[in-house]
């Protein structure tokens, strides 16, 4: 692709949209490593009293019996109640949604959200599975073989970095 | 060198004994034992990661905390768990180990728990399996339980966070301990700088020093100012031989009590893999106590376990 989002940028667009959305039971949860980074910015810019969890899927992947457990699997933490709660979902990059299925899956064995929202930073299309979200920063074109990956510097700004497979 | 445990490029295939094992892969299981710990305390104790296979726990000598734990760890991994006692089945009628797990292959186990009283009994079962069934060792003879082991470091880990400024002191009868033979290897392997043992000389083996370890004779002199104080069970046969006059005697200078735990840093922690017994090896006031974390390393042996069959299970040949 030509230029890479400015991710920086997107997160304002982020923001604005899931605004309206807080209404009082709502809670930030974020999908490691890029989606929890960003949950917990959005919480820094909408309110530090929304509850805030993160979510690590390796126990929840379909491809476990292929390619085997992450050696780095983060604990995921939820330290409000779920059940009743309107959670936002946080992801970086959606893709084929194969992450989405397996947070949720996750997310679901917490207890019963009353909803659950997805915000991605970005939509790049490739959907296997039907997963769609409602708050996107923005969708992006991408050829078959390169990947956006989320970055944060020292500074604790965020960078898109495009990989290309060889 | 060719190890059992490990596949051509290096991950864990079996787990059969601590010894031999990098510190990387203690690393990896206690990280995955931390994320299943909170696993243990949702609403929903269980994830999918095991869906459609078979775990077989093979225990050819009795335990009942071991195999619970494996059995609970199992099924919140979603898999299909079978218990055998096999003291009390076909073995008992003339089956030979292999043929029992023969019989189970051809059930289409995908993992075996293997516990029995002849050390070497699971890497003897890991060497006859083919190649995409996984096998771990639930206490071999006096050789080893790895499990045991990496459940005792991670609650040190946890309680203490890191490994590198530690003092441990291993006190009982470890010439008759797979248990303690695991600790000292998992401890070692993963940078506890001061590791001793304190024992009798009669329940010590002959080179127990060449395991990395500081023997004391005097439990007090060896208590002096250690973090965590791991108590091991007296196994009550061992009376009746020539090794020790009386389990009074044994307690009067080995038992663990309030008195001799004062002389351990005042944040020190007591653990005992189980069972105890009380009054002989450790005092009620102690297991009891403050200090005890006896109970904990119970709950975390589910979340270690856990960690184990997950990494295994995902590691084919």
């Amino acid at each position: 692709m030509s230029k890479l989002p400015d991710a920086e940028l997107l997160v304002e667009t982020l923001a604005e949209q899931i605004r309206p959305l807080l209404e009082r039971n709502v809670a930030l949860v974020g999908i490691h490593s890029g989606g929890a980074w960003l949950a917990q910015r959005l919480q820094q810019q909408l309110g530090d009293d929304i509850p805030l969890g993160s979510l690590d899927i390796s126990f929840y992947r379909d491809d476990f019996s292929r390619i085997g457990l992450h050696s780095q699997v983060k604990p995921s933490s939820i330290n409000f109640e779920v059940e009743g709660c309107h959670i936002i979902l946080v992801d970086d990059v959606l893709y084929t949604g194969r992450t989405i299925r397996g947070a949720m899956n996750e997310l679901f064995d917490y207890g019963r959200p009353a909803s659950v929202t997805l915000a991605v930073l970005v939509d790049r299309g490739g959907r296997e599975i039907p997963v769609e979200a409602q708050v996107v920063g923005a969708k992006v074109q991408l050829k078959p073989g390169e990947n956006l990956e989320l970055t944060r510097d020292q500074a604790g700004k965020f960078h898109f970095i495009l990989h290309e497979a060889a | 060198m060719n190890n059992p445990q490990l596949t051509k490029d290096g991950k864990l295939k079996h787990l059969l004994s601590i010894e031999g094992l990098p510190k990387t892969i203690l690393n990896q299981i206690l990280d995955t034992a931390e994320s299943f710990a909170g696993v243990s305390e949702r609403e929903v104790k269980k994830v999918p990661l095991l869906r459609g296979k078979t775990v077989c726990n093979i225990f050819f000598e009795n335990s009942t905390r071991t195999r619970t734990t494996f059995e609970i760890a199992a099924k919140r991994l979603s898999a299909d768990v079978v218990s055998l006692n096999v003291g009390t089945s076909s073995q008992a009628k003339g089956e030979t180990i292999l043929d029992t797990v023969d019989n189970l292959i051809a059930m289409h186990a995908d993992m075996f728990v293997v516990r029995h009283a002849q050390s070497g009994a699971a890497h003897f079962i890991a060497r006859h399996v083919p190649s995409h069934i996984h096998v771990i060792n639930a206490g071999d003879g006096r050789h080893s339980h790895p499990t045991q082991g990496l459940l005792d470091v991670f609650t040190i880990r946890r309680h203490k966070r890191e490994f590198h400024n530690l003092r441990v002191a291993i006190v009982g009868d470890v010439l008759h301990s797979r248990v303690a033979r695991s600790e000292i290897h998992a401890l070692t392997t993963l940078g506890v700088p001061e590791v001793r043992v304190i024992a009798p000389k009669t329940l010590l083996p002959a080179d127990v020093e060449r395991l990395g370890v500081q023997v004391f004779h005097d439990m007090r002199a060896g208590l002096k100012d250690v973090d965590v104080v791991m108590m091991l069970r007296l196994q009550n046969e061992r009376m009746s031989g020539a090794l020790l006059p009386s389990a009074q005697e044994y307690f009067k200078c080995y038992g663990l009590t309030q008195e001799k735990l004062a002389l351990a840093k005042s944040d020190a922690i007591v653990m005992h893999p189980g069972p105890m017994n009380r009054g002989v090896e450790i005092d009620s006031s102690v297991a009891d106590g403050s200090q005890s974390v006896i109970l904990p390393q119970v709950t975390y042996g589910i979340a270690v376990r856990m960690a184990v069959m997950s990494i295994l299970a995902g590691n084919p040949e």
